[in-house]
């Protein structure tokens, strides 16, 4: 298995006290540009702040309800990290195309036409052996296919679909990073769970139909389905 | 240039110290030079099934730790002349083996015998890690069910993973090794099937020791199976699986002890 480090670009949001004061304000903002933090990771700054945990806690739902999800805490005192709060991130940069609540960005500017178009690396993950039992594939920037089967008490997380052309033994997870419209499909369904965006159904759960065939899960309407492929 | 090989399993119970001990004696009585080495420091039972229990002075922590030299801690099979044994230490700890220890032993036992064969203690911690850190190949011992099956294939992924010749990039040569094999019961289901552990594994079979009570009573007398009763349906299934270590090719069956039948019913070939 190979890791790779990656740098990725995200939005810092810097709250300020009072909480609902900030958020009021924000809700009056995004009513303007509803769909500019849709999909986008956010990155909370927490520097030279007081909040305490259960606090910050409240703030990071109060913005989840808002659908601006975020993926990492910056600035963070030790004291004001729980392990149920997202990770502390160090090491960030300053981007050029900072975005400030004050001047929203005109969605119409063509600054991306004009840069020449650049190579996209192909979000996908191949894996020509079997899954060993223990092992766990964790690839959260596409799709991953398994060329040989995965073995009872392995894993594969998965942020777009997973495809297993040997015997699905273990758990897939697919769409971990909030695609619902990853599926996993394999040609022999013995899964222990699947589970798409959260969404998950145990092996004790399956119609015992669906199992050892070909079958692909999907989701519909946050109901996870499974169908056999043959 | 030596082979080292180690017999492993995750799961304990399943025929690891009985299969050491009878490859280990099948390729000496081949004329091979074999060290079979026990790794389970603190629960060894090799010396026992080789019946050299009474015979030890040194073992292998002692030559890790520079107690004693190599010779000095194996001990030649009274039986046959080509097999040494470097038993472990029953009053210290896993932690007693030291990585660099290990490797220096390993090199040494390298220079003076065809084959070393380190018997693997179950788990997959340190003393298990320690002995398939530098072979060349394994043998994975698995009862046909399924908690053996899946200890087997996590040790696979660390075979592939955790050893100093996939670290380099290299693949390490696998066999699996069926034992308690009841051809009966498999027959009515009450077992996995050779097919399924197969199926499970993706790793090529070495062989199928059959259920036997002579295998117990082997261990028993402390005599490789291969040595006290090498007529037994045991014995002859390890004497063939030895002899595809070393490269012949040797149809594969399910060695019985009742008469014939069986041998026509599940005679298969290697996978």
């Amino acid at each position: 298995m190979r890791f790779r480090g990656r740098s990725f670009m995200a939005f810092v949001l810097t709250p300020a006290p009072p909480l609902p004061g900030w958020l009021a304000e924000l809700d009056k903002w995004t009513r303007n540009s509803p769909d500019f933090f849709v999909g986008r990771p956010i990155i909370l700054d927490l520097a030279n702040s007081a909040f305490d945990q259960s606090e910050i806690s409240e703030l990071i739902t109060a913005l989840g309800k808002r659908g601006i999800r975020i993926i990492g805490l910056e600035g963070a005192r030790p004291d004001q990290l729980d392990p149920s709060l997202p990770p502390l991130l160090k090491g960030g940069r300053p981007a050029a195309d900072d975005a400030t609540l004050a001047a929203p960005p005109d969605q119409g500017t063509t600054a991306a036409a004009s840069q020449p178009p650049q190579r996209q690396e192909p979000s996908s993950l191949l894996i020509e052996n079997p899954i060993r039992s223990g092992q766990s594939v964790i690839f959260p920037h596409g799709d991953v296919t398994v060329l040989g089967s995965v073995a009872s008490g392995a894993e594969i997380v998965a942020g777009g679909s997973i495809h297993v052309y040997g015997a699905l033994r273990g758990r897939a997870m697919a769409g971990s990073t909030g695609d619902t419209r990853a599926r996993i499909f394999c040609s022999k369904n013995e899964a222990e769970l699947v589970s798409i965006d959260g969404y998950y159904r145990t092996a004790e759960e399956m119609d015992a139909t669906l199992r050892s065939r070909p079958a692909q899960c999907w989701l519909n309407d946050r109901v996870l389905s499974i169908a056999a492929l043959d | 240039m030596a082979k080292v090989l180690v017999v492993t399993s995750g799961k304990g119970g399943v025929g690891k110290t009985t299969s050491t001990a009878a490859l280990g004696a099948a390729l000496a009585q081949a004329g091979q030079k074999v060290a079979v080495v026990d790794f389970d420091v603190g629960l060894r039972n090799l010396d026992l099934v080789m019946g050299a229990e009474r015979r030890v002075v040194f073992d292998l922590v002692n030559v890790v730790q520079g107690i004693a030299k190599l010779p000095q801690a194996l001990i030649r099979d009274k039986r046959v002349e080509t097999l040494w044994l470097l038993p472990a230490s029953q009053t210290r700890d896993k932690d007693a083996l030291t990585e660099q220890g290990v490797a220096d032993v390993i090199k040494e036992l390298r220079r003076q015998f065809d084959w070393v064969i380190c018997d693997s203690p179950a788990g997959i911690e340190r003393g298990a890690t320690l002995a398939m850190r530098f072979a060349d190949a394994a043998v994975i011992v698995t009862n046909p069910e399924v908690s053996s099956v899946r200890d087997s294939d996590r040790i696979i992924g660390l075979l592939d993973s955790k050893t100093e010749k996939a670290e380099k990039g290299q693949r390490i040569e696998k066999h699996i090794l069926i034992t308690r094999y009841d051809a009966q019961r498999a027959a009515r289901g009450e077992m996995l099937t050779i097919e399924d552990v197969l199926e499970i594994l993706s790793t090529p079979l070495l062989g199928i020791i059959p259920e036997s009570e002579e295998v117990l009573r082997a261990s028993n007398v402390g005599s490789p199976i291969t040595l006290s009763n090498a007529g037994s349906a045991a014995a002859r299934a390890y004497l063939d699986a030895a002899r595809r270590l070393k490269g012949d090719t040797v149809p594969m069956s399910v060695p019985s002890d009742r008469k014939g039948l069986f041998d026509k019913l599940f005679g298969r070939r290697a996978a």
